[in-house]
């Protein structure tokens, strides 16, 4: 791997070197390192680009990274990856795409990852999107991920586009079972004319699932944002969706929200707020000798850690 | 070390111009305790955000340590050692009161017992608050104490303290009362608290009373409390041509 390989890595999953534990390293098209471990296992699909993670029932305090790196201009790929992961399992999981584009032809990802909890298993899935590079060439990247929680499941999302990605349109679908529970963290970065769709749907099906969105998002320039965040309750359940956007410049943001109700039981709420960053927080920054930049850049910092 | 000549502030309501600074003059020496006091809209919130440069005053000057800093901005003042504590902090996403007080005290890597230290001053224990954002979770209580803690870890030359008591409990207030009483002892730090509670008003070498724009008394706080204490009708212009007549 040469240094722009690393910076990726860096950037996507804070990787200094190859990782501990399994992992699968994808780039431009091609695996650049595999390691399965006693309990998880990286096998190759057949029918399609992409591969199968199967994590034993059990398995405690491992780790899976498979980050996909390109380079290449003029390339674009559709991985598909599913996890399986086994009842009682407790597992971190990180993913993320990092382009860099030196050309002036699109490169695109869209990677497609589709996840089978078992019953009362945990998983921590992290997920960074970062672009880069001197070229005039978009940078586009489609992540989809769903998931579908047994009974007792936890899910944790971590997902986050640093900069650099022009283009994206995120698909999020996640099915919770009696006593499931999923949070999603989303954080997403927009700048100059890049344009940015997040569709989520959570589908709380079973008595005493719970799911919980944090989306916090910044545009900045003349980039536009679009969300649907949507939760739906099926049974006895309880939804919260928290959408917070800081909007400057010339940018655009728009949040349209659904919550549904097939319960008499269903407690769902949504939360969603848009505004540009408060003069008092400026303020007070700058009493500290701040000076309105660098203010404005604390805030932001903050916002999206 | 500051010196407020003549400062006006005027704001425009429907077309006239209306007076919230009314030509104030104020001084206030190296390591003194100065309290102003004075009923409520009365300009000494719009006094002290004129001494930050959080307002840009209509008339007069603002001199600190002999330089004109009246048209500086809020920045130039702050690295020049002004400070001042909102009376009502605004709340961050996000940042949390370790990130506030290491941008306040400049230093990179701030430590816990530098937290602890703080904190402790304002009646906060560290170990509950560092690692908590600045957001609604805390009471406007916790964010008031936060927000002085900021202003005692910046160690400025000139501190002011807009209503520092609002929304504060009674232990809490003690305890910030022996910060200031402390603060004071050391004649390092010239600190003006905007107040109204007869306990920060003890602690002052000088007392300033404004209203309705100007300062109606300035002296000792044994000279000034009769003013304060007199009875007052300043609420409404009918009850005062009452008591007038």
């Amino acid at each position: 791997m040469n240094e722009v390989d690393l910076k990726l890595l860096m950037e996507i999953a804070k990787l200094e070197s190859v990782p501990q534990g399994a992992y699968n390293i994808r780039k431009n098209g091609e695996s650049a390192g595999r390691a399965s471990s006693d309990t998880i296992e990286i096998v190759s699909k057949t029918d399609k680009p992409g591969i199968d993670i199967h994590v034993k029932a059990g398995t405690k305090n491992e780790s899976v990274h498979i980050p996909v790196i390109l380079t290449e201009t003029a390339y674009t790929e559709t991985v598909y990856n599913d996890f399986f992961i086994g009842d009682d399992a407790d597992i971190l999981i990180v993913a993320g795409c990092g382009i860099h584009n030196g050309g002036c032809n699109t490169t695109q990802h869209d990677g497609v990852h589709t996840f089978y909890l078992g019953k009362n298993a945990r998983v921590k899935y992290v997920e960074r999107h970062y672009g880069e590079g001197e070229g005039e060439g978009k940078r586009v990247m489609n992540p989809e991920t769903v998931a579908y929680l047994d009974e007792g499941a936890y899910m944790e999302l971590e997902t986050t586009q640093i900069k650099g990605v022009d283009d994206t349109v995120r698909k999020t679908y996640i099915e919770c079972k009696k006593g499931a529970e999923v949070v999603i963290n989303e954080k997403l970065f927009t700048h100059d004319e890049q344009h940015a769709e997040s569709k989520m749907d959570i589908v709380l099906a079973g008595e005493d699932a719970s799911g919980r969105v944090i989306s916090r998002s910044v545009a900045r320039d003349k980039s536009s944002q679009i969300f649907f965040p949507s939760v739906t309750g099926r049974a006895s359940c309880f939804g919260h969706v928290q959408c917070d956007s800081i909007i400057m410049d010339g940018a655009t943001i728009k949040s349209i929200p659904t919550v549904a109700a097939e319960h008499p039981e269903a407690t769902l709420v949504h939360e969603a707020a848009i505004g540009k960053i408060a003069g008092e927080q400026l303020q007070k920054l700058m009493t500290l000798g701040l000076t309105r930049e660098e203010a404005e850049e604390k805030i932001l910092d903050g916002f999206m850690r | 070390m500051l010196e407020i000549k003549n400062l006006s502030f005027e704001v425009n309501e429907g077309g006239e111009a209306v007076g919230i600074l009314r030509g104030v003059d104020l001084t206030a020496e190296k390591g003194e305790f100065l309290v102003v006091t004075g009923p409520n809209g009365g300009g000494k919130t719009t006094l002290a955000k004129a001494i930050m440069g959080l307002v840009e005053p209509t008339g007069g000057e603002i001199l600190f340590n002999g330089q004109d800093v009246t048209h500086l901005s809020v920045t130039e003042r702050a690295n020049l050692g002004i400070s001042y504590g909102f009376q009502q902090p605004p709340r961050f996403k996000g940042l949390r009161v370790r990130d506030l007080l290491e941008l306040a005290s400049g230093k990179k890597d701030i430590t816990r017992d530098d937290c602890c230290l703080l904190l402790n001053k304002v009646g906060l224990c560290a170990g509950d608050y560092i690692d908590r954002e600045i957001d609604t979770s805390l009471s406007g209580g916790e964010v008031k104490r936060i927000e002085i803690a900021s202003v005692l870890a910046r160690g400025s030359e000139l501190m002011i303290f807009d209503e520092p008591e609002a929304g504060i409990d009674l232990w809490s207030f003690s305890r910030l009362t022996e910060t200031f009483r402390a603060l004071h002892a050391t004649r390092e730090n010239t600190i003006i608290v905007i107040s109204h509670q007869e306990r920060i008003i003890e602690l002052a070498d000088k007392v300033i009373l404004i209203a309705d724009g100007k300062v109606s008394h300035a002296g000792t706080k044994e000279e000034i409390l009769p003013f304060i204490f007199d009875p007052t009708n300043v609420g409404c212009a009918y009850d005062r041509k009452a008591v007038e007549k």
